[in-house]
């Protein structure tokens, strides 16, 4: 059995300087209330593997906001003017992946696989620093895997063994996240007894969660 | 009739009963309005639904959004997934369509949408995997920007995909990039050929028979 533990808690686990997977879509299944308390204690020199940085004051734009990270791996910024900001004043350092890259070098990392070979981005700037792989004639890019220390993720349900259940769009790269980083902390909405989800209703099992906290944040 | 109208009435033409299509951020969005619901068109969201419809006026759902952060509805029989499986379908050849906005095409049909370098950097989100993987692309987009052509000898930016899109539709025109290069298919309502001539920097096949859009 797994007690929800605080939030404060749960952060106070992660060190400066952390390499950290978050999950959500432009703040859609972000887990907000580990986001919030990661700037309130303060964590500086992180890494944050993400889809992208939200907006300015909201979700993960909170860390780029409180300069909490010093380097980002996203597909897109667009909507946040303050990553932009930052990483023209060379503040931040921001690789930009491709989406459906992005989601398979995390399920590289988590599914225990050396790269994935996609056909995205050949003969694009996304090419640069990959390596070109002929497959009978077609050319991919080989992608690398990531891996993280810890995956902050956020789903709608948890039972007590840390089954997950997400809801609708903010699935997304949370349950990627969960096979892919050493500590696994999700943020759920809803604490269930084991035995309320369904075994073809849980779509992370619990043995990749390590915490859970209750979501503080309202949805 | 406005500009972007114009360009989604004659997009959603394009669109073939039940199959599955992607809708770009902006105007691309706007051309699901002119689908017939009895074709079962089903719309895909990159970041993960299979099934969009409707606007939940009143009803948004915090946990479901489209790939531009927007409240959506879903129809019966809509499906969530993760965000790996979404670009499954999209690079494995599940996806019918996708449409696209553009910065510009290229005579060579390549399209340059997701960076104006030094200028403004959003990252390529899910447009270099869709113009990669969809069986057809179609690029929606103004004739012009600020008064230039779109339509270029060759792109002044980083293009998205080594891929020759399959369908331009502006305001102006309809063209189809080929082999041989841009292949100019219909004139916009009230516009001249003389007209999509003077607003266009790449060159431009002119068949014989050049009808105006059907809209």
């Amino acid at each position: 059995m797994k007690h929800p533990l605080s939030v404060t808690e749960a952060i106070a686990l992660i060190p400066d300087g952390s390499t950290i997977m978050i999950g959500g879509f432009m703040g859609v299944g972000s887990p907000l209330s580990l986001i919030k308390e990661l700037v309130r204690q303060g964590k500086k020199s992180l890494c944050v593997i993400a889809n992208d940085t939200a907006q300015e004051g909201a979700a993960i734009g909170l860390l780029i906001d409180a300069h909490s990270v010093n380097k980002v791996i996203v597909s897109h910024i667009g909507t946040n003017p303050e990553t932009q900001r930052q990483m023209i004043a060379k503040e931040l350092e921001v690789e930009l992946s491709p989406q459906g890259t992005l989601a398979e070098r995390v399920r590289a990392g988590g599914y225990g696989l050396g790269g994935i070979l996609t056909p995205t981005g050949v003969n694009t700037l996304a090419a640069e620093g990959t390596q070109l792989v002929e497959v009978d004639g077609e050319s991919f890019l080989l992608e690398r895997p990531l891996k993280a220390d810890f995956a902050l993720i956020k789903a709608q349900q948890s039972d007590y063994y840390g089954n997950l259940k997400y809801r609708l769009t903010a699935q997304n790269f949370n349950p990627l996240m969960a096979m892919a980083a050493e500590h696994v902390i999700v943020e759920v909405e809803e604490m269930l007894p084991v035995g309320c989800i369904a075994p073809d209703d849980v779509h992370t099992p619990g043995v990749l969660v390590d915490m859970i906290v209750k979501s503080e944040a309202k949805a | 009739m406005k500009d972007k109208e114009i360009i989604a009435r004659r997009i959603a033409q394009e669109i073939a009963p039940g199959s599955l299509v992607n809708l770009g951020i902006g105007l691309p969005t706007m051309v699901a309005q002119y689908v017939d619901k009895n074709d079962h068109v089903f719309f895909q969201s990159e970041n993960g639904v299979i099934g969009i419809g409707g606007f939940p006026e009143g009803m948004e759902n915090p946990s479901l959004t489209d790939a531009g952060g927007s409240f959506i509805g879903v129809l019966p029989g809509a499906a969530a997934f993760d965000s790996a499986f979404s670009f499954g379908l999209i690079r494995g050849g599940h996806l019918d369509m996708t449409i696209l906005g553009g910065l510009q095409v290229d005579e060579q049909g390549h399209l340059a949408n997701w960076i104006i370098p030094g200028k403004m950097v959003p990252g390529m989100g899910g447009a270099m995997d869709l113009v990669a993987g969809a069986k057809r692309v179609i690029v929606a987009m103004t004739h012009t920007a600020k008064g230039n052509a779109k339509l270029v000898k060759s792109l002044a930016f980083p293009m998205t995909a080594d891929r020759r899109v399959d369908l331009i539709v502006t305001e102006k025109a309809v063209i189809q990039p080929t082999e041989e290069g841009l292949l100019l298919k219909e004139l916009g309502p009230g516009c001249t050929l003389d007209e999509v001539l003077s607003l266009t920097d790449a060159t431009l096949i002119i068949p014989d028979d050049l009808p105006h859009m059907d809209i």
